[in-house]
């Protein structure tokens, strides 16, 4: 009747964020006097378990078997529901990342289990779980229970701390066959093509977004350039907000407006339509505020605007302000955080 | 070939959203949009269909707040549309949700695929749409960025998804559920015409008995909504002379604040 926990892995290293999911079971897990299981799948998978036994789960459950090497749903799905089937835990838990979701809601369905997305709190209330989460893309907040059997839950990341790591203390580690053989897998993965040396906006712990200011750049487009905006704003994410971001080990993000303007991949959008995200400094260079932006990044602990227009609401939200260009503030910045970090 | 696609009203993604004092959720007089992640949902529903030479559905589950988004997917050319409603219907409970919608797809013929929108804004979680896929056994491929290839005769497909670390390229059989990525097109604006014939059509509605499918019971409680605490955030714009001045004050600043 452990709680358990999926740690999600990538390439045989655990995800960041998989840490956390451990942090919020330990705290249900103590008010339902049980134990927490980590469930740890595909590429080096012992040395995972182990790993996790130092963030606090007590006992872990390994499969290293070839068709779970890459994440795929179907092979992931049935061993997570056969392990449900089989230990009726109290709960499970996982990071809500891009796999933690589908998951746990396939899952959810094979053991007929109530399943809320996206915890940002979490408390156990008698048998059942208690969580708090956003809704309206982040415009309520909403209180909801999982009442009976296994209850699935998954976090939003960066929204509970892990256990302090504890090298000595380690987990009582088993080892399961995977439910399914490659022939009965239907999907095939034929090729992957890594985002190489970007960091992550979800995990990321601070961001320099850019919006529709990096238009202003004051450099001249080439005069072969099809569109000399798209050109200036490009430049400007590459040679003013790229060199910050690699200061601070942040990720790069961007308003939906940039997106929209071809400026810069949508992966990196923050707000309604694109990520919500809560780190620790949010930097808006050339960002109006728009209300749909501000539901994405609201909860950043520390929020910086950096705008020409004094009076763009994104001021509102913000600890500290600059009124100016991006274009003259974010590389006078930047030389003065190098020398502050020694960088 | 039969591809399906879903839909809900969801606020104008300019509203001021608000619990009210009886502790509902209003938007006040703001207008109800298509959920915003299905514009791309419904234009890759429409461009698949004509690829294939296939009919398309568009569903909504739920009050007839979903009757709008209806019309306007009908605006920008889908062939059908249907509304799934219930007494009692928790739409919040993401498993009574997908029984709906999946008894919908089978009740429609040579139904093939489904594509969903990446995200549902009102209920804030995409967890319905993969336990759809589950309740019909069909395979999942979420995050969709790309449909690289689809044979309705060899009843295979070949799509593009944008993970965390990078882009996967995945092969599987038909049926399929699929859920897509903005980006993946650009959505038409409705016609004229188009919003014209809509606004005469007739939507039907499918009932639990129709689809013959048994609400489940609620796995889920909803309590309450509530408004986000006001921030106590002191606003402090940082003044110097020079630019070089700001950039240190702010630099100063940070260190302070331990956030680096």
């Amino acid at each position: 009747m452990s709680v358990f926990v999926f740690v999600e892995t990538f390439d045989g290293s655990a995800s960041n964020v998989s840490w956390e999911a451990l942090g919020a079971a330990k705290t249900v897990a103590d008010a339902f006097g049980t134990d927490v299981t980590a469930l740890v799948f595909g590429k080096n998978a012992s040395n995972i378990a182990n790993e996790a036994g130092t963030y606090g789960a007590d006992k872990a459950i390994v499969c290293e078997d070839a068709t779970l090497e890459t994440f795929r749903l179907e092979p992931y799905a049935a061993l997570l529901s056969k392990l449900v089937e089989d230990n009726s835990p109290e709960a499970v838990i996982a990071v809500a990342t891009v796999r933690g979701r589908e998951l746990m809601a396939t899952s959810a369905v094979d053991s007929n289990s109530g399943l809320i997305t996206e915890a940002i709190e979490l408390e156990a209330s008698g048998d059942a779980i208690k969580v708090t989460r956003t809704a309206y893309a982040g415009k309520v907040l909403q209180e909801m229970s999982v009442n009976t059997g296994t209850k699935f839950v998954t976090i939003r990341g960066r929204s509970f701390a892990p256990n302090a790591k504890d090298d000595s203390s380690s987990a009582d580690i088993s080892t399961v066959d995977a439910v399914l053989a490659e022939d009965d897998i239907v999907t095939k993965v034929e090729s992957f093509e890594a985002e190489v040396g970007k960091v992550n906006l979800n995990d990321a712990a601070i961001i320099v977004s850019g919006g529709r200011g990096t238009a202003n750049n004051p450099k001249a487009a080439p005069s072969d350039a099809d569109d000399a905006e798209i050109w200036k704003a490009q430049d400007g994410f590459a040679t003013v907000i790229q060199p910050l971001a690699d200061t601070l080990g942040a990720a790069v993000g961007a308003s939906r407006a940039a997106v929209d303007a071809g400026y810069i991949p949508y992966e990196h959008q923050v707000g309604q339509t694109g990520k919500n995200v809560n780190p620790d400094l949010y930097i808006a260079a050339g960002i109006s505020g728009a209300i749909q932006h501000q539901a994405g990044m609201r909860n950043s602990k520390l929020i910086v605007a950096i705008n020409k227009d004094g009076e763009a609401p994104i001021f509102k939200i913000s600890r500290y302000g600059i009124v100016g260009d991006m274009y003259e503030v974010l590389p006078a910045l930047n030389e003065e955080l190098k020398k502050r970090l020694g960088k | 070939m039969h591809i399906v696609t879903f839909t809900r009203s969801t606020p104008d993604t300019a509203a001021k959203v608000e619990v009210d004092g009886s502790g509902a959720v209003t938007w006040g007089d703001a207008a109800t949009v298509v959920n915003p992640w299905d514009e791309y949902s419904l234009e890759e529903t429409i461009r698949q269909a004509d690829a294939v030479g296939g009919d398309s559905t568009v569903i909504a589950v739920g009050d007839e707040l979903h009757l709008d988004s209806l019309k306007h997917s009908l605006a920008m050319g889908l062939k059908n549309a249907v509304r799934v409603n219930a007494d009692g219907l928790d739409v919040t409970d993401s498993l009574q949700w997908a029984s709906l919608a999946a008894g919908a797809v089978d009740n429609i013929e040579d139904a093939q695929m489904v594509i969903f929108g990446k995200d549902h804004v009102d209920v804030g979680s995409d967890q319905a749409t993969y336990q759809t896929a589950r309740k019909l056994g069909w395979t999942m491929l979420s995050n969709v960025s790309e449909i690289l290839e689809l044979d309705a005769d060899a009843g295979t497909i070949k799509v593009e998804k944008t993970l965390e670390q990078g882009k996967q390229v995945v092969s599987a059989k038909l049926p399929v559920v699929l859920s897509v990525l903005k980006g993946i097109n650009e959505p038409r604006y409705p016609s004229f015409i188009g919003i014209r014939k809509a606004s005469k059509a007739t939507i039907p509605e499918w009932t639990p008995a129709d689809l013959g499918v048994e609400l489940p019971a609620s796995s889920t409680t909803m309590n309450s909504y509530q408004n986000p605490p006001a921030r106590e955030i002191t606003n402090e714009i940082i003044e110097g002379e020079t630019v070089q001045e700001k950039a240190a004050k702010l630099a100063d600043k940070l260190m302070e604040e331990k956030v680096l």
